[in-house]
């Protein structure tokens, strides 16, 4: 198979721009997902806990 | 360190060192009077060493309490031990490459002394030295701490970190004997290189598994950019150090990528080595320890979330700025050129996220020292990466490329941003590891704030002024269209910034000195803090909104 300069630029002005916006979508979309709220706020405050040993049962 | 292992594990550490020690005799057999064959020698002594290490209390009774009721904090406490070691080997080798520019004679005419072989002394002590072993050491305790769960290994958190300073041992030894692969930050041999794989893969592991036993339900941001860090330095160093030996007794090796492709992977790793190394492992620092140290929520969770992941996708692409105006295609300095504009989106967003966290805590900044050089470190992100995407620019870059303003780019963010978080988050870390109550010299600390606010500044406007000294020097023509001054008079301009500059790099290695005299004391002199009580959320603190 040749792949010759001018395809790599193609590939690469057409796909490489869709596939970084559709990506640029999905992570807006997951870090501005409503119920996601409580994960991530659960997330932030947790490393303030003054625990300093694993969990156990 | 031994006392903790079971005897099957005292048994697997054995095996495992006394096959690396094999592995040193064979390169010493291989390599006779070559380098390989002086690097055979130090493999089996660093192996022997080690070995000595596990019999001299290889019968000591077994460890009786479940370790799995705490944290496995050893390998993290050697890790800051060696890191402060690092910074000074590291630092110091830094004056004094930065003194031979102002002073040549400071080679004493060896060859070993010359400034090609000291310079990746340098850089390696202090990235890989200081800068790894940091990484590795801070990782190993955000990981067990934001998961609630014990590292996933007992020995393999051992191999990580001694492999990774048999690594340093062997790039900056070879560099001294004159061997290199000439690739910026990648100078270390095929050999080492292969070892070093061994050692990033069991780390990449040993990280995945820990976070698989996580009791939390969500996977905290900072170690998402620490897994960014591992994984994606493990493909760089693994595509660009791609090279064939000249035989297996010879330390030296050809790269498999010819030409402009070479040149091409270099700065794709090279510029990668930036993100992933310098700055997606210590953005990993600078979401657990400043917040903490601060007892306030990161600002906003979201835009940590999406600063991560627009700072993964766009570095990727940078790389190419390194060579506008080369016989890469156009079109690749362009993409290179354009990504590294918009990395400044996600790179503020962090740099933005870290200093709004702060707002309403600025009297806490103000009073204490550690949380000040966070705060610093936040600031220097900041301006660095305007800067870098500034240069990046191809007009601004025909100004700056070649001349020293790169230089004092790379030591704006390398000291203001790098080694400042560093020193804040070890600040914070040391006194909770050792179970004290706080730093041995609140004082010192200051005093390290400032010197190595001055050294950096020092070090940076230095660079900034020769820099651009250098590049309108070299593009200035006379009436006739000749170049107006020679090389050697943009050298002779330079003169004063090198001993400015060499100055500054002297007070941050003075700051550092006073660091590793604080830490010392803080775990000999310090008395121990009364136990934590545990399951005691922190004095709730106001949470600003998202």
């Amino acid at each position: 198979m040749d792949i010759s300069h001018d395809t790599l630029v193609a590939f690469s002005k057409s796909w490489g721009l869709f596939y970084l916006m559709a990506f640029f979508v999905c992570v807006v979309v997951y870090a501005l997902w409503p119920s996601n709220r409580k994960r991530f706020d659960r997330a932030k405050h947790s490393i303030l806990d003054r625990d300093d040993r694993p969990w156990q049962k | 360190m031994i006392a903790k292992l079971t005897s099957s594990e005292r048994q697997n550490a054995l095996v495992l060192a006394v096959i690396v020690a094999l592995a040193g005799a064979a390169m010493a057999i291989l390599g006779r009077s070559d380098v390989l064959g002086v690097h055979g020698l130090i493999v089996m002594i660093f192996a022997g060493v080690v070995i000595y290490l596990i019999m001299a209390s290889f019968y000591e009774p077994e460890p009786t309490e479940d370790r799995e009721a705490s944290y496995y904090d050893d390998p993290i406490k050697a890790g800051i031990v060696l890191a402060m070691v690092w910074a000074v080997f590291g630092m110091f080798m830094g004056v004094w490459v930065a003194a031979q520019l102002a002073w040549p004679d400071l080679a004493f005419d060896g060859a070993w002394s010359s400034f090609g072989r000291l310079r990746p002394t340098h850089t390696t002590g202090v990235i890989f030295g200081f800068g790894g072993n940091a990484l590795i050491a801070t990782s190993f305790h955000v990981v067990q701490r934001t998961s609630r769960a014990r590292l996933a290994g007992q020995v393999s958190p051992w191999f990580v970190l001694l492999g990774f300073n048999l690594f340093c041992v062997l790039a900056v030894s070879g560099y001294l004997l004159g061997v290199t692969q000439s690739k910026e930050y990648a100078e270390a041999e095929w050999y080492a290189d292969l070892w070093l794989v061994i050692v990033w893969v069991t780390y990449f592991i040993l990280y995945i598994a820990t976070i698989a036993r996580r009791k939390e339900p969500h996977i905290y941001v900072a170690n998402w950019y620490f897994m960014a860090f591992i994984l994606v330095v493990a493909i760089l160093h693994i595509v660009n150090n791609l090279a064939l030996p000249v035989s297996w007794g010879h330390a030296k090796s050809y790269t498999i990528w010819p030409g402009v492709q070479d040149a091409m992977v270099q700065w794709w790793y090279g510029h990668n080595a930036v993100a992933f190394f310098l700055t997606a492992g210590f953005l990993g620092m600078l979401y657990y320890y400043l917040p903490v140290r601060a007892q306030r929520p990161i600002f906003s969770y979201r835009l940590s979330i999406l600063s991560f992941w627009g700072i993964t996708f766009f570095y990727m692409w940078a790389g190419s700025h390194h060579l506008h105006y080369t016989a890469l295609p156009h079109w690749v300095q362009t993409l290179g050129m354009t990504f590294s504009v918009m990395l400044l989106v996600p790179s503020w967003a962090s740099a933005g996220n870290a200093l709004l966290t702060l707002n309403g805590a600025w009297h806490r900044v103000r009073d204490d020292a550690t949380l000040r050089f966070m705060m610093a470190a936040a600031v220097f992100y900041g301006l660095s990466t305007f800067e870098g995407s500034f240069m990046a620019i191809r007009p601004v870059n025909a100004l700056s490329h070649y001349t020293d303003w790169t230089v004092g780019h790379v030591h704006a963010g390398a000291l203001g941003w790098v080694a400042l978080i560093t020193f804040g988050s070890l600040y914070t870390l040391v006194p909770v590891l050792w179970k004290r109550e706080r730093m041995y010299s609140a004082a010192l600390i200051e005093v390290h704030f400032w010197l190595a606010i001055a050294g950096t500044l020092i070090y940076v406007f230095a660079m900034w002024n020769s820099g651009i000294i250098q590049g309108l020097m070299w593009r200035t023509y006379t009436e006739e269209g000749a170049l107006a001054y020679s090389f050697v008079d943009s050298l002779v301009a330079m003169y004063p910034y090198y001993i400015a500059r060499a100055f500054g790099g002297l007070l941050f290695l003075i700051g550092a000195v006073v660091a590793c005299y604080n830490i010392w004391m803080t775990v000999r002199a310090v008395p121990a803090a009364a136990p934590r009580a545990t399951d005691i959320p922190a004095t709730t603190v106001a949470v600003p909104g998202e």
